[in-house]
C-alpha cells in the first residue's frame, strides 16, 4: 500500500477548499480582513501543497510553467491598467472616482478597488508558484546526504 | 495605566517569553532544519500578538507569509545547500557581541521619548491615521478601512510594492530557472554543441591545490555517515 | 520603572532586533544569516503595530451601520419626498443612533497596519532572492560558510581565474 495514501486522499478533499477559501479572502477583503496579497499566498499554497503531495510533476501537469510565466506579469499589467484607464477617463492615475462620477455611494471606488485587487492576487499567485517551481525544480548538488 | 485587563497582560507577557525563547534558540542552534523551522515558529507567534494588538490584517499576512510560504521557501533552499552550520569560533563572537550591545544601550536610552504603549493622544494615533478612518468613513463606504488605504488612498505604493514582488519572481527566475536548470544549458553555435565545463572554476582552482581550508578542520556534528567536503574532490 | 513598565513593548522589540542582528552579523552560514534577518525585519513589524494600539481600541474594520446612514441619509430625502413619512423618521432615527454610536467607538490606527503589509510582503521577496543566491553559491563553491567561500576565492584569484 502506498504510504503516502491518506496524505493524497486527505489533500484531495483539502486543496479545492483552500483555493475557494483563497478566493473567498480575496472579495471579502472590502469587509472583514483580507485582500489580494493574503489571498494571493493562499491559492498558492493550495498548488503548493498538491506538489507537495503528489509531486512537482503532476504539480506542473495542472499549473504549467507558462501560465506562471504570463500570470507574474498579467497582474501588473492589470493594477497599471487600472490607472492608465482612470487617465483614458479623464481622471488622473489610480483616481477611481472617474469610473462612475455620478453615484452617491462611491461605486467607482468600489470598483477601482476590486479591480487593482484582482492584480494583486494574480501577481502575488504566480510568483510565489514561480520562486517555488524554480526551487523544486532544481537537482540538488548533494547526493547520498542522509538526515 | 494599563493598556490591557490583566488575563490580556498575561497573554501578552506569554507571548514575549515565548519570542524570547525562540529567537535565543535560533542563535544557539546549528541544525538548519531546526532554525528553519523555529523562524516558522517566530512568525507564527508575531501573528498571534499582532491579532491582541488589534491589527488582523498584519496578522492574517504574518501568518501565511511568514509562517507558510517563506518557511517553504526556505526548506527549500536549505534542501538544495547544507544541513547544519559550523561552529563559531569565539573570536567572530566577540565583535558583533560588543556592537550589539552598544546599540542596544543606545535603543534602551532612547526608550523614554517614545510614546506610550497605548496612548490615543501620541502624535502617531492622532495625525494622518485617525484621517484616514473618518474619510474611508465619509467618502468610501468600504468597511475595511486598511484595504481602503491600500488599494487607493495609498494605491500608488501598493503599485509599487506589486511590482516589486512581480521582481522577485523574475530574478529567483533568472537565477534558478523556472524548470531548475538556469546556468546548466549548453550552447550551439552553428550546430557544434559546446561543452560546459564539468566543474566551476573555482572549484576546479580548490582542487588542483588542495591545500589545508578550514573545511578539512570543520568539527562534524554528531551523524552515522561522512558528509562531502568541499573541494569538488567527492 | 514607570517608564520601562509603560513602555515594555519597545523593550523587548530592542531585544529581538539585537538577537537578530548578532544572528546576521556574527553567523557564518548564510541560510542563518538570513534566518536572523527574517527574525530582525519581524521585530521592527512588532514595533511599528505596538506604536499603533489604543487602548480600548478595535481593529480598523467600520460597523456598516457607521456610514450606511450617510448613505442611506441621500435615500432617505427622496423617500421622505414621496411621503413615505414612517420610513423617514426610521432613517433618521437611525442616523442619530449611528452618529451617536460614533462618537464612541474608538479604532487602532490603521496606518501602521498599511505600511507593515507592504514590509512584509517585500520581505519574503528579498528573501526568496538572497534563498536563490545562495543557492547558486553552493553550487559555485561547494559551501554556504562565508569564511570557506573567502579562501576558495583567495585560491581562485591565485590561480588568475576571473572569479
Amino acid at each position: 500500500m502506498n504510504q503516502h495514501l491518506l496524505l493524497q486522499v486527505v489533500s484531495k478533499m483539502m486543496i479545492p477548499l483552500i483555493a475557494l477559501f483563497g478566493f473567498y479572502v480575496q472579495f471579502h477583503g472590502d469587509f472583514g480582513p483580507g485582500g489580494g496579497f493574503q489571498a494571493g499566498v493562499i491559492v498558492a499554497s493550495s498548488v503548493i501543497l498538491y506538489a507537495l503531495v503528489f509531486g512537482i510533476e503532476a504539480a506542473k501537469k495542472a499549473v504549467p510553467p507558462s501560465w506562471v510565466r504570463i500570470g507574474m506579469t498579467l497582474g501588473v499589467l492589470i493594477y497599471g491598467g487600472t490607472g492608465v484607464a482612470t487617465w483614458l477617463l479623464g481622471g488622473e492615475f489610480l483616481n477611481y472616482t472617474v469610473f462612475a462620477p455620478q453615484s452617491t455611494h462611491a461605486a467607482g471606488q468600489h470598483w477601482g478597488i476590486l479591480s487593482v485587487e484582482i492584480g494583486v492576487l494574480c501577481t502575488v499567485t504566480f510568483a510565489m508558484l514561480a520562486i517555488f517551481y524554480a526551487f523544486a525544480s532544481r537537482m540538488p548538488d548533494l547526493s547520498g546526504e542522509d538526515w | 495605566m494599563m493598556v490591557h485587563s490583566l488575563p490580556i497582560l498575561l497573554m501578552e507577557i506569554g507571548f514575549m517569553a515565548m519570542l524570547l525563547v525562540v529567537a535565543l534558540a535560533v542563535l544557539r542552534m546549528r541544525s538548519l532544519f531546526a532554525i528553519v523551522m523555529l523562524q516558522g515558529v517566530y512568525s507564527l507567534l508575531c501573528a498571534a500578538w499582532f491579532v491582541s494588538l488589534d491589527a488582523v490584517d498584519v496578522a492574517f499576512t504574518e501568518a501565511a507569509v511568514g509562517a507558510g510560504v517563506s518557511t517553504v521557501l526556505m526548506l527549500g533552499a536549505m534542501l538544495l545547500t547544507d544541513r547544519d552550520a559550523n561552529p563559531l569560533p569565539t573570536k567572530r563572537k566577540l565583535g558583533p557581541l560588543f556592537v550589539v550591545i552598544i546599540m542596544g544601550i543606545a535603543m534602551f536610552y532612547a526608550l523614554g521619548d517614545m510614546p506610550a504603549f497605548g496612548d490615543a493622544h501620541s502624535a502617531v494615533n492622532t495625525g494622518v491615521g485617525a484621517q484616514y478612518v473618518q474619510s474611508t468613513r465619509e467618502e468610501m463606504f468600504l468597511p475595511n478601512v486598511v484595504t481602503a488605504v491600500l488599494a487607493s488612498y495609498r494605491g500608488y505604493d501598493t503599485f509599487g510594492e506589486t511590482v516589486v514582488i512581480f521582481m522577485a519572481g523574475l530574478g529567483v527566475v533568472l537565477l534558478l530557472g523556472l524548470n531548475g536548470n538556469a546556468g546548466k544549458w549548453r550552447a550551439k553555435p552553428n550546430g557544434q554543441s559546446v561543452a560546459a565545463p564539468s566543474q566551476p572554476p573555482v572549484k576546479m582552482a580548490a582542487a588542483a591545490k588542495p591545500v589545508k581550508t578550514a573545511a578539512a578542520k570543520r568539527k562534524p556534528v554528531r551523524r552515522k555517515s561522512a558528509k562531502p567536503k568541499a573541494g569538488g574532490t567527492s | 520603572m514607570i517608564t520601562l513598565f509603560e513602555h515594555y513593548n519597545y523593550a523587548i522589540v530592542i531585544i529581538l532586533m539585537m538577537i537578530g542582528l548578532y544572528v546576521v552579523f556574527s553567523s557564518a552560514n548564510m541560510i542563518k544569516k538570513l534566518v536572523g534577518l527574517s527574525i530582525f525585519q519581524t521585530s521592527v513589524f512588532l514595533l511599528y503595530i505596538t506604536m499603533g494600539k489604543v487602548t480600548g481600541g478595535q481593529p480598523p474594520i467600520l460597523d456598516p451601520a457607521e456610514y450606511e446612514s450617510h448613505g442611506g441619509g441621500h435615500e432617505s430625502a427622496p423617500a421622505a419626498a414621496h411621503g413615505s413619512g414612517h420610513e423617514a423618521a426610521q432613517a433618521s432615527h437611525d442616523a442619530v443612533q449611528s452618529a451617536a454610536h460614533t462618537a464612541d467607538v474608538i479604532y487602532s490606527n490603521p496606518l501602521p497596519h498599511v505600511l507593515i503589509l507592504t514590509a512584509i510582503v517585500v520581505g519574503v521577496a528579498t528573501l526568496a532572492i538572497g534563498l536563490a543566491l545562495v543557492v547558486r553559491t553552493r553550487e559555485m563553491y561547494g559551501t554556504i560558510e562565508e569564511n570557506e567561500i573567502d579562501e576558495l576565492d583567495y585560491l581562485g584569484n591565485l590561480e588568475g581565474h576571473a572569479g
